[in-house]
């Protein structure tokens, strides 16, 4: 098979003593989706803050395409091209949906000063893609509905022409339209060869939009198994017991 | 019940005129509302002084005359300058409780080194020494912001811990450097800073260039920013809301500058510059109650028809409204001010977005010690002299006016010129109340009362609002 684009190779990290990621490797390949399992508490997405850059790992290599990536900042993630979408919908709540999708990578205008108005425009074109009913461009964030939320975290990762999408359960605020508009998208996402890290609770959506599955238990790694070669009850056995399925994949 | 129908169902044209000129402006309603607060204590002022001693105001008190605005606006000026600093501050859900002992510090170090170290050396009233005093308050205040900004960032002290402490610690080292006495007197042309002297008031010609240059620059920027509007298609605002706020801001310019041209300089200080300069003085008669003056025989008397000068734009209010408007400009239209807003309302997805929430935390306290030394300048410049105790209290009248323009304590949300008209708010309800000769513990009572009063209207409009 071609080179992975993401390896996460033996990731360990600790908080104050306790192994939050215990020697995990796991990997991702272009226009894959791996959506990634376990209890609350299991390491999910301590593993997904370190590639993002939140958390510094103690032990362990990010190798993108290959090559040895040093992340150690959400800055140097996103050089690398990898976007985060937030269980906690990380949006700042007192400005605007379009100071929200470039923030941090304002647009200026040749005298160095922001371009509201360019930075309006380009979050229309995007938005209307996305979420053609979104037409809330100039209030707060906070005024915005959770699913409003969402599609502004989303349209930044796409905006920013992601190659690694990640996501923290991105349905977990949204009703079952806007949980709808999200599967629409990932499967959109990953047609146009990104790879995207799912975590989510509900195992029947990874069933639906994952093609593997990582499970996790107490920071380690159960297993990674193709979703089709398992049963539902295969998974809830990883996530609960931490035990393989008799048939590995 | 169908009588309510019918008056849901209402036309939006049958709007309220206020209601559809806020629309069609887009003025910050709170703004407006401040505004109002703000003339509703100056005409009770002017009223009820009035009232105890007729004189020449708008409702014939001592409040609204030429005179008291203008004194008004010097004295603003000083805490205006910091709280526009502190709104970022507050915004970024940090305080800073040291500025007052930093004033001190920093407008002592600078009388020190007029007084004590240049004056003596390359000899009083050099040009060297006003600019090397001036350069050295502004890079001593932003050394001592940077230093709270850092130990509050890097070393992750609670920036309350670390700027009571440098409240305490900072007045100490001003004790010290200034060995206890009043260092005085400042350079010559030091004091021009501080609007005391007939050098630093602008006078009626160059206050109405001054006038003129705003509004038209206030007519550029509504226009231009129709433009950029306009080239991505977004919707406008109608022309006459336009016409309004252009007519609206020209209107205020005038008539500041009209009251400010109106006051006339002291009798001594006209005399003074008429003998100095040899300028005659005219015959007349004299009136006790004239502001001009003429001679009587061989004796300068007050007059109405006579030698008279108007002051005009003060220099340390110009700086105040030009700090005023560069803070403006850096918080709503740069970088810098966007991260400093997207912080204050998420700090952690504000550092998720890469940015680097320490070093801005560094860099807005030093921009906060940098007006610091702004101030410390005007108010040691204004006293003609400086003392360990210049600053005191000044970090609670800037926290309030700061607060009382709207700025929340739970960061994320807070304007500059909101700040200012709370410092002007502040000011205005002390100097008011000194004028009614109503004793100082008195106008601390009120001033405090005004401030917790100001933050509750300002929550009850919020909830509302949502």
């Amino acid at each position: 098979m071609s080179t992975p684009l993401v390896e996460l190779r033996n990731m360990s990290i600790s908080f104050g003593g306790i192994k939050a990621v215990d020697d995990v490797s796991i990997d991702l390949f272009p226009g894959e989706v791996v959506g990634l399992l376990g209890h609350n508490g299991a390491g999910k997405s301590t593993l997904i803050k370190i590639l993002s850059g939140a958390y510094r790992r103690d032990r362990g290599h990010i190798f993108i395409n290959g090559e040895e990536a040093h992340i150690s900042n959400p800055r140097d993630a996103k050089n690398f091209g990898i976007e985060t979408i937030y269980q906690t919908l990380a949006l700042a709540d007192n400005v605007d949906a379009a100071a929200n999708l470039y923030l941090g990578r304002e647009l200026r205008t040749r005298w160095g000063t922001l371009d509201d108005a360019a930075m309006e425009a380009e979050a229309r074109k995007v938005m209307g893609r996305l979420n053609p009913n979104f037409k809330r461009f100039k209030e707060p964030a906070k005024s915005l509905s959770g699913g409003q939320r969402q599609s502004v975290a989303i349209a930044r990762a796409v905006l920013f022409n992601a190659k690694i999408l990640i996501m923290d359960e991105p349905t977990a605020a949204l009703g079952p339209q806007e949980t709808q508009m999200v599967a629409e998208l990932i499967h959109e996402l990953k047609r146009q060869g990104l790879g995207i890290f799912l975590i989510d609770h509900d195992i029947h959506a990874v069933k639906a939009l994952c093609d593997r599955a990582a499970v996790m238990k107490n920071g380690q790694l159960v297993g990674v198994v193709k979703v089709d070669d398992v049963t539902e009850d295969d998974l809830l056995g990883m996530i609960i017991l931490g035990k393989q399925p008799d048939k590995a994949a | 019940m169908s009588k309510q129908g019918v008056s849901n169902a209402a036309p939006e044209s049958r709007d309220s005129l206020l209601k559809r000129f806020i629309a069609a402006t887009e003025i910050d309603t709170r703004m407006l509302g401040m505004v109002a607060a703000l003339f509703a204590v100056w005409c009770a002022f002017d009223i009820y002084s009035g009232i105890l001693r007729p004189n020449t105001g708008l409702f014939g008190g001592a409040f609204l005359t030429p005179r008291n605005l203008w004194t008004l606006l010097v004295q603003t000026s000083s805490i205006a300058v910091m709280s526009t600093g502190m709104v970022l501050i507050i915004v970024m859900r940090h305080i800073d409780l040291s500025i007052g002992s930093m004033l001190s510090l920093v407008a002592v170090a600078g009388a020190v080194l007029q007084v004590f170290i240049l004056g003596p050396s390359i000899g009083v009233g050099h040009p060297v020494i006003w600019i090397a005093a001036i350069l050295a308050c502004l890079a001593l205040g932003t050394f001592i912001g940077a230093l709270n900004g850092f130990l509050t960032a890097y070393a992750q002290i609670p920036a309350f811990i670390v700027t009571l402490g440098g409240l305490i610690a900072y007045s100490g080292v001003a004790f010290l450097l200034a060995k206890g006495v009043t260092v005085a007197p400042m350079d010559k042309t030091f004091k021009i800073i501080g609007g005391g002297v007939p050098a630093s008031w602008l006078g009626p010609f160059w206050s109405w260039a001054l006038a003129i240059v705003v509004c038209v620059l206030i007519f550029l920027g509504i226009v231009g920013g129709r433009r950029q509007r306009q080239r991505f298609g977004f919707k406008l605002r109608p022309v006459w809301g336009e016409a309004t706020l252009i007519a609206i801001g020209s209107a205020a310019v005038l008539g500041a500058t009209a009251v400010l041209t109106s006051y006339p300089w002291p009798f001594g200080l006209i005399k003074q510059y008429a003998e100095e300069n040899n300028i005659p003085i005219p015959a007349g008669v004299e009136n006790p109650d004239g502001d001009a003056i003429c001679m009587v025989g061989e004796k300068v008397v007050r007059c109405t028809e006579g030698l008279i000068y108007y002051t005009g734009f003060a220099v340390p209010v110009l700086i105040a409204l030009g700090v005023g408007v560069v803070m403006t400009f850096i918080a709503t239209r740069t970088r810098f001010g966007r991260y400093v807003y997207a912080i204050g309302g998420n700090p952690e997805a504000a550092d998720l977005a890469g940015i680097d929430t320490k070093k801005m935390t560094v860099k807005v306290f030093a921009l906060m010690g940098f007006l610091v030394g702004i101030s410390a300048v005007i108010a040691s410049a204004r006293l003609d002299a400086a003392t360990n105790a210049l600053g005191q209290l000044n970090e609670l009248f800037v926290i309030a006016a700061a607060v009382i323009g709207g700025t929340s304590l739970a960061g994320g949300i807070g304007t500059i010129y909101g700040a200012i008209l709370g410092a002007l708010m502040m000011q205005s309800i002390q100097s008011g109340m000194a004028l009614l000769n109503l004793p100082a513990a008195f106008q601390n009572i009120v001033v405090g009362t005004v401030l917790v009063f100001a933050v509750y209207v300002d929550q009850f409009y919020r909830r509302r609002v949502k």
